[in-house]
């Protein structure tokens, strides 16, 4: 699999990407990295804490990575999921259909990765 | 410099985001990473100096972006380490926000490389030429201050030199000047003077007696008293200086010219307005003019003019509160008698180049903190962050440090140093200073110099030993001195720091180790490692005739299996004590070991009458026990061999003395050699004999 066709995988847009960051090797070891941050296990840990504070920077930096790499989808979920933490107080059960997305999309990521990887 | 990589701190908390803008950055810079705002500022208060840019990310656990910019604006850091934020914040607020905390810049996400890279050496590039043009302007700054003090001095010891004044009643009137100005301010702000006049009136105080210009000599240096219409002339210096200030043309609004005007006219009024020319009263004089004419009436009594002599500083004051110089400002008599301790010290160790360079330092310095030159006036804050620094340090570690700059030639020493010493903190012209001599002896101040001109930037330190004088005491002390070089492609010498450490103690415990390795413990005679190095350096000159002799106790064994080992020590000590009063000091006498000794000693036409002297002396009975000994003589007269053969020529004449009699002495002769070589046949010594 192509660093393309693992774009086209996890619902990225690989052309936007290559544009800014100028080469396959680059995005293909921060795509790697990106597997690998914590980020995502903060969020969850912090939500089911309801540490909304951690929650939101978690999210918001899982927001940044995605903005940087093109990972447009996780970044799309991850942005909503940051705007309904920001300067937020009390834990709500909305919260949990949006980190649900968020969830399903990042599983999808790290999935098609390792696939590439493979 | 060119080739070290500039540094860069990014401070984000995502590692990745760190890591891919370091991925971006670092062909072209070093990067610093911090992960959180606390850690950046933690970098920055260790580091600031190195770093020359940074990015930061705004959404942060324990500090974040906007508490980063509030801290850096609150410790000057924001002058001048340019900040480029980058965030996916989008929305304005956040935009604006850090702008107004002084951001240079902002990058939002997703940012692509070309765009982090052109705006990173940009604001790069600016903030460098933003530093070297306040350098330059620091630069220009001070050298146009240099000229300005430089002409203000020439132009009042034209004046004193008229005068027949030393020449630093300017400077002193100008120290104290400046004094009694800063305890005025401390006291009061009725006169709203800022640091920029206190200077301004400084400097304008060389001017007061410019119209002294305008006094034939005759009357100026005239020794008794003056008539009614010389002291009439005399007293018209003020108005005349006053007037050659109003007549430089297109100057008149020059603050320098105001101020002198102010001084030259008006540094002769009184409080009670019985001065003059014009009889003003109180504050109707101006503050700079009641000012110097008290710095002025001051110097004057302080020093010796060619009617009257010096009154001491204490009689000065006191003369002054009485008013018999007329009445002065009650404030300022106040500030006189505030800073009279002080002034005593800092006139005395006044001198000329160094006020100078004092003066225009401070104005240096004023001159950046108020003008808006962030990199200096930076610069010139940690500098003196680092000379408190360093001053604290020298003055508590109870060593004594000194500077010494080659021009102009001075020793600076720290406070602690100095009291140390009994010198002053400023010494000038080392080379000749007496104070200074008797500290540091010439020659070897001399000799130290030229070993730290030796030494390259490569290897800067010298380290030496020195008998100096501490407090009067001498005192072995270790001199560590590394020199300092310019910065320039051929580095010239500027001077060297160095500290001076106490090792008197250390010194002679080490020369003690030394007399214990060279010395036989019993009888405080050589060992005889010890006198072989002294004789073998002494056959080398071969300038003088020598005899060399060994010797051994005949019965000492008797002695020792009769009345014990410690009855035998005495006897051995008894005969080494008999051998030094026998011999002169330039002399050599050691303990073998046992009961063998040697002797080295010079003689001028024959060594004969010298050795039966000490032989005699040595063969006198101890308590009851008759000590008798068997010498070997040889001498170095004609004898072109070592240590080890000379030593062998004179053990085989002992030999030859003990299997003849005993008791006796025996000069060698080359013909024993044979002799010994058959050693079974000994009765046949026809080359030694007894006498």
């Amino acid at each position: 699999m192509t660093v393309k066709e693992c774009y086209e995988a996890f619902g990225g847009n690989y052309e936007d990407a290559f544009s800014r960051l100028r080469s396959d090797d680059r995005l293909l070891k921060f795509l790697n990295k990106a597997t690998e941050d914590g980020s995502f296990k903060l969020l969850t840990d912090s939500l089911s804490s309801h540490n909304l504070e951690e929650a939101f920077r978690a999210v918001h930096t899982m927001k940044g990575i995605c903005l940087n790499l093109s990972i447009t989808s996780l970044g799309n979920s991850s942005q909503i999921l940051t705007e309904a933490l920001r300067n937020r107080e009390q834990y709500g059960d909305d919260l949990i259909p949006l980190y649900e997305n968020v969830k399903k999309d990042y599983e999808d990521f790290v999935l098609s990765v390792k696939k590439m990887q493979e | 410099m060119s080739n070290i990589k500039k540094k860069i701190l990014i401070v984000d908390d995502s590692e990745l985001n760190r890591s891919l803008l370091a991925d971006i950055l670092s062909v072209d810079f070093d990067i610093i990473e911090a992960g959180d705002g606390d850690e950046a500022i933690r970098i920055l208060h260790e580091r600031e100096l190195e770093i020359s840019l940074m990015l930061l990310d705004i959404v942060m656990p324990k500090m974040d972006g906007f508490e980063v910019l509030a801290v850096m604006n609150r410790m000057g850091w924001i002058k001048t380490i340019p900040v480029i934020m980058i965030s996916s914040e989008t929305g304005s607020t956040y935009i604006d926000r850090a702008y107004d905390l002084g951001a240079v810049d902002y990058i939002s996400r997703p940012f692509d490389e070309r765009t982090v890279k052109h705006r990173v050496a940009c604001n790069f590039m600016f903030s460098v030429r933003q530093k070297e043009m306040s350098e330059l302007l620091s630069k220009q700054i001070y050298q146009h201050e240099k000229d300005k003090s430089l002409m203000i001095e020439i132009l009042s010891h034209i004046v004193e030199f008229r005068n027949m004044e030393s020449g630093l009643h300017v400077l002193h009137v100008n120290v104290i000047t400046k004094a009694l100005l800063n305890q005025l301010v401390k006291k009061t702000d009725k006169y709203n003077l800022n640091e920029k006049d206190i200077n301004l009136i400084v400097n304008a105080s060389a001017l007061h007696d410019v119209g002294k210009i305008t006094v034939p000599s005759e009357i100026l240096n005239k020794p008794g008293k003056l008539t009614e219409e010389e002291y009439a002339i005399m007293k018209n210096h003020t108005v005349e200086g006053a007037n050659m200030l109003t007549a430089i043309p297109f100057r008149k609004n020059e603050d320098l010219i105001k101020v002198g005007y102010q001084i030259c006219r008006w540094h002769h009024e009184r409080f009670d307005g019985k001065g003059y020319p014009d009889g003003l009263e109180a504050d109707e004089i101006p503050i700079s003019a009641q000012v110097v004419s008290i710095a002025d009436v001051y110097d004057a009594l302080t020093s010796e003019r060619v009617y009257k002599r010096a009154y001491s500083q204490e009689e000065a004051v006191q003369m002054i509160l009485n008013g018999e110089c007329g009445k002065f400002n009650p404030i300022l008599l106040e500030c006189l008698v505030e800073t009279a301790p002080k002034l005593k010290e800092e006139l005395t160790v006044i001198s000329l180049s160094g006020s100078v360079d004092n003066k225009i330092n401070d104005t240096v310095k004023r001159i950046l903190r108020e003008g808006k030159t962030g990199a200096s006036d930076r610069s010139i804050k940690l500098l003196e962050r680092e000379r408190q620094k360093f001053d604290f340090l020298s003055n508590i570690s109870g060593e004594i440090v000194f500077e010494y700059s080659e021009t102009p030639e001075e020793i600076k020493l720290s406070e602690w140093g100095a009291s140390k010493l009994g010198l002053p903190v400023r010494l000038e012209d080392p080379k000749i200073n007496s104070y200074w001599n008797n500290v540091f002896s010439k020659e070897d101040f001399n000799q130290f110099l030229n070993e730290i001109h030796n030494t390259s930037p490569e290897n800067p330190v010298y380290t030496n030993r020195y008998l100096l004088h501490l407090n009067n005491q001498p005192k072995w002390s270790k001199v560590i001195a590394r020199s300092m070089w310019s910065d320039e492609e051929n580095p010239k010498f500027e001077g060297v720091i160095g500290k001076i450490v106490d090792v008197n103690d250390e010194v002679e415990a080490m020369e003690q180790l030394e007399h214990q390795a060279e010395h036989d413990g019993l009888t405080g005679l050589l060992n005889h490692a010890a006198a072989k190095r002294r004789i073998e350096r002494i056959l080398k000159e071969r300038r003088k005739k020598y005899a060399f002799i060994v010797f051994d106790l005949d019965n000492f064994k008797y002695a020792n299996d009769n009345y014990g080992h410690l009855f035998g020590d005495e006897v051995l000590k008894t005969v080494a004590n008999r051998v030094k009063e026998n011999i002169r000091v330039n002399d050599i006498a050691a303990r073998m070991g046992g009961d063998e000794f040697i002797v080295f000693m010079e003689y001028k036409d024959t060594p004969l009458a010298q050795t039966d002297r000490i032989f005699k002396k040595l063969c006198r009975n101890y308590k009851d026990f008759p000590i008798s000994v068997s010498m070997g003589v040889a001498i170095t007269e004609n004898f072109k061999g070592d240590y080890e053969e000379l030593f062998h020529m004179a053990d085989t004449a002992m030999y030859m003395t003990k299997q003849k009699s005993k008791r006796a002495y025996c000069f060698y002769d080359k013909n024993m050699k044979m002799v010994l070589r058959s050693a079974d046949n000994l009765e046949d010594d026809d080359g030694g004999g007894k006498r």
